[in-house]
């Protein structure tokens, strides 16, 4: 029997999947679950932040550039530092990098266009947001995003890839990284990393979306079963 | 008459302005003449369309509110409610398509959450000129976006649409956009004005200059000159529309509150009129404390902007302090401006004048009901033509069959709906693309179904079988994904009511629609009419949108319309008839390019089929349940074949119909179904339809790669799913 662990969502005022992610977190997978709100200024008792989709202040500038500002966010880099889990699901990944608690930044797609459907994703299951997939799983999760675009620079890049960062990957039904199966012009089709110590993702794709039977997918669930997990051992 | 020309100027005729100093004894000054221009207007008075929309069926045991508020209100059980409505922004979208689009889904958005409801679906019905015409693509492009924008900014699913082309759209597309929330029946709100000395709020962005007049020039008729027109558009901020959606639902859980109202068209002027005429009081307003964007606004644009993401509050006195609290904590505007007053006057003060005083009934009842004269078109010649046997030889038939599914109205309308988020929220089961989207309601076994429909060729034909065809494919579109259909919303788009034809053609519209509403037991609960909507040459076919809600007691019997298994047998329930005028197929086949007649439609029978189709797909088990429409049992067995994550072919035989003519495979006869099944349930369904009286026939089975129809074509299946998934005009 595993215990429950405790998240937060973090709430701005555009955020607009945090009801999604609560119910997951909370009626799915039945854990202990709060909401903060983006001016407060301290996260305490808190095993796994999750940074939820939406329009965080309305992303009329850059995507996340304004939430990275926002009163709560002192306390997200201080839990960071502390290696608190952090999870950043699409705009949420845009602000973590914004934060700079993960590297990249998320560009505008190829299309100029949001772009909202199902993708193959191939799953490197070495982190503790993953460790419930196999290694290179190939599981279908939705996307929905303007701005999905991750670029690097070559530095950062190599490391990600010696530090084994790279987590999730647009790929083909058969697992293959392909310039076809990549939806938004994604440096080498990256979908999500991790910060260099592992305690920080950020994706683009969205578990929470696949995560009950009644949707006929449940490739979502392992991700946040994952991290119950991590926080159990 | 000194203010006269002032008064033509606005859109009131000389007659209109005689009877309004009549009824006030006196002439109206500038501002007073705005302000009842914009009452009288087509877009708010419903002066041409009145008349014949009472004669509308809007009662039923499960209607809980019907048209006259902000959105109608139906009972979904378990004490909860839908909130739904459908709206028009035709005129903004053509000017300007990005952000006409954009504040049509946040006006339609708003008059769901005034209600006290969160709304968790969007729709939309959308038609454009010629897609050859540069113009048309980058209407598309615009208007697509716009919607994009905005309901993706605020979190509401986009779960279904519908997307026309057709030339008489040129220079005046459509824009329909529909919006459903839920609730529940004890936190139900409404726009009124109760209480004399209760304070009303302002609430939401500040005021500006945008849109002032828009709802004049909703009713005007575009000519080439006028085409740049840019301030009478509003301009949408989905952020703080987001804002005020929360602030509100926040509110709602408070005590005190007596009514609140969107201020959408003619903004300020009719939340507060229509308010206070609700509640047989009056208001005043003190303009100095609007919250203005722009200093430099006078009292006339105040009274007349429509400046988006903005509400009209009447609180219970002593309320004001947590209204103020919630709304700073949204970062919104709240501000008293005013008081219902018991006399029955719309009084408005400006800079310590008063400067608007006048009875409420003269903005809200006294513009005079036009009974306008309608006369019937010149009938078109209908042609009773023979068709042979084999009408087309195999090679004809596959040509056009590849034809029909690269045409602009049947190939697939992905590249719209992967523009919309339509799975925020995590409610929807069925997406984009199948009969009619399903959405759960959380928490229970139950989910609404939605659909919107309309074929403005039919209705051309005929007003009244058209609007009827609406009505009727809405039912089969719910009653393929499992669905009862509870009720209808309708946006009536039409050319110039003074035009005696075009007036005839509403009047049928309505007709027709009513009678399928009573048939199907669909009340109208809400609606919206969108006249004037012509180019310089000609007026828009008329388009009489239907959007319809349907409830699904419990999810496992929910359906979709892709086959599934190899070896499951295919049934085709309904009888196909001879049904050509204006189909598909008369585009590609020109001898039958005069066949002038609507497509059969009995309702009686059609009603019959549903509740069959309904019963089985309760008692047995079913793979797969999808409806004929445009383009006939071809086209529909395409669409069977074509699942979101498994293309599956089939081999079928159509003999068992005895067809008298091949050209059938292509006929849009109504209140027909495509269902698969595995052979034990097949023979079931046989039986079931035998002894219920309903035509059933198998005729084939689902299997491979291919559509093989016998003694038509074989076709690959991926082949024409690559021509039907890439051909869409954008």
């Amino acid at each position: 029997m595993m215990k429950k662990i405790n998240f937060a969502i973090l709430n701005f005022p555009g955020t607009n999947c945090e009801r999604d992610c609560f119910h997951v977190i909370s009626k799915v997978l039945k854990q202990n679950c709060k909401v903060i709100w983006h001016n407060e200024t301290s996260i305490s008792k808190v095993d796994c932040v999750v940074v939820p989709g939406g329009f965080s202040y309305g992303d009329y500038l850059r995507t996340g550039s304004i939430a990275s500002q926002s009163r709560i966010s002192k306390a997200l880099i201080r839990f960071a530092n502390q290696g608190g889990s952090i999870i950043g699901i699409c705009n949420g990944f845009q602000i973590l990098t914004e934060l700079k608690l993960l590297p990249g930044t998320l560009i505008r797609n190829t299309n100029l266009k949001f772009i909202c459907k199902d993708i193959n994703l191939k799953v490197n299951n070495n982190s503790r947001f993953t460790n419930l997939y196999s290694s290179n799983e190939v599981i279908r999760i939705p996307i929905a995003h303007a701005e999905g675009n991750y670029y690097v620079d070559k530095k950062i890049l190599k490391s990600l890839k010696d530090n084994d960062q790279i987590i999730f990957s647009y790929c083909s039904e058969n697992g293959d990284i392909t310039k076809k199966s990549n939806p938004n012009g994604s440096l080498l089709n990256i979908a999500g990393v991790t910060n260099k110590e592992g305690n920080v993702v950020g994706l683009m794709p969205h578990p929470e979306r696949v995560s009950e039977k009644v949707f006929n997918n449940i490739d979502g669930i392992r991700f946040f079963k994952s991290i119950i997990n991590y926080h159990n051992y | 008459m000194k203010n006269l020309s002032f008064a033509l100027e606005n859109g009131l005729t000389k007659k209109e302005y005689e009877l309004i100093v009549t009824k006030i004894k006196r002439e109206p000054n500038h501002n007073e003449i705005g302000v009842i221009a914009a009452m009288w207007s087509e877009h708010c008075s419903y002066k041409s369309s009145k008349y014949y929309l009472k004669k509308l069926p809007t009662k039923g045991k499960h209607i809980i509110q019907g048209p006259g508020e902000n959105a109608g209100i139906i009972d979904i059980g378990n004490n909860q409610c839908a909130v739904f409505k459908i709206e028009s922004h035709n005129h903004p979208s053509f000017i300007e398509p990005y952000q006409g689009a954009a504040t049509g889904v946040g006006g339609i958005l708003r008059d769901v959450f005034t209600m006290g409801a969160r709304p968790v679906a969007l729709m939309n019905s959308l038609r454009f000129g010629n897609p050859k015409n540069k113009i048309t693509k980058s209407l598309v492009n615009g208007v697509v976006a716009g919607i994009a924008g905005y309901g993706n900014c605020m979190g509401i699913p986009t779960v279904g649409g519908e997307v026309y082309f057709d030339e008489s759209y040129n220079g005046n597309p459509l824009v329909n956009a529909f919006a459903l929330g839920i609730t529940t029946k004890n936190k139900i709100f409404k726009g009124r004005a109760d209480g004399p000395g209760n304070p009303v709020f302002y609430l939401g962005a500040k005021t500006g200059k945008d849109g002032v007049k828009g709802a004049i020039m909703a009713s005007d008729v575009f000519e080439d000159d006028k085409n740049l027109e840019r301030p009478a558009v509003q301009i949408g901020d989905p952020f703080k529309e987001k804002l005020l959606l929360e602030a509100c639902l926040e509110l709602f859980e408070q005590k005190g509150i007596i009514g609140i109202q969107d201020m959408g068209a003619a903004g300020l002027t009719s939340s507060a009129s229509e308010m206070a005429s609700r509640s047989g009081n009056g208001i005043l307003l003190d303009l100095d404390k609007v919250p203005k964007r722009d200093l430099s606004i006078n009292a006339y644009e105040m009274l007349l902007s429509e400046s988006q993401e903005r509400m009209l509050l009447v609180l219970r006195k002593k309320s004001e302090k947590k209204i103020n609290r919630i709304f700073s904590k949204w970062g919104l505007d709240s501000k008293k401006i005013g008081n219902v007053i018991k006399e029955k006057k719309f009084i408005v003060k400006y800079k310590k004048e008063i400067v608007v005083d006048l009875p409420v009934s003269i903005l809200t009842d006294d513009c005079p009901i036009y009974k306008r004269p309608v006369k019937s078109p010149k009938s078109y010649k209908i042609k009773n033509i023979i068709f042979k046997k084999n009408e087309l030889n195999q090679k004809d038939l596959r040509i056009i069959l590849k034809k029909i599914i690269r045409d602009p109205n049947i190939c697939s309308r992905k590249w719209v709906y992967e523009q919309y988020d339509h799975m925020v929220g995590t409610d929807t089961i069925i997406r984009p693309g199948s009969d009619s989207a399903v959405i759960r309601i959380k928490n229970s076994k139950r989910a609404l179904c939605l659909t919107t429909n309309c074929n403005s060729g039919y209705c051309l034909l005929s007003p009244s079988i058209g609007a009827a065809i609406a009505v009727a494919e809405s039912t089969r579109n719910i009653i393929a994904s499992g669905g009862k259909p509870l009720a209808i919303t309708n946006c009536l788009n039409f050319g110039n009511p003074e035009n005696k034809e075009i007036m005839w053609q509403f009047s049928k519209s309505i007709e027709g629609m009513s009678k399928a509403c009573n048939n199907f037991n669909t009340p109208v609960v809400s609606g919206n009419v969108s006249l004037y909507n012509e180019n310089a040459k000609d007026s828009i076919k008329p388009t009489p949108v239907i959007s319809m809600v349907g409830i699904l007691d419990d999810i496992k019997f929910c359906r979709d319309q892709f086959f599934k298994n190899d070896g499951d047998e295919i049934y085709l329930v309904g009888k196909i008839g001879n049904d050509f005028g204006n189909s598909i197929l008369s585009k590609y086949y020109k001898r039958i390019k005069d066949i002038n007649s609507a497509p059969d439609l009995n309702l009686k029978k059609h009603k019959e089929i549903n509740n069959f189709i309904y019963k089985i797909n309760r008692k047995l088990h079913i793979s797969s349940i999808h409806d004929i429409s445009e383009g006939g049992i071809a086209i529909a067995l395409l669409e069977s074949c074509f699942g979101p994550n498994l293309s599956i072919g089939a081999k079928v035989d159509l003999s068992p119909l005895k067809f008298k003519s091949n050209l059938q495979i292509f006929s849009e006869s109504q209140g027909c179904y495509i269902i698969s099944c595995d052979t034990n349930n097949g023979k079931k369904l046989l039986k079931s339809a035998e002894s219920s009286k309903v035509y059933a026939k198998k005729i084939g089975e689902v299997s491979n790669n291919n559509l093989y129809i016998k003694d038509y074509f074989n076709v690959k299946i991926d082949t024409i799913h690559k021509l039907w998934s890439s051909s869409f005009p954008k």
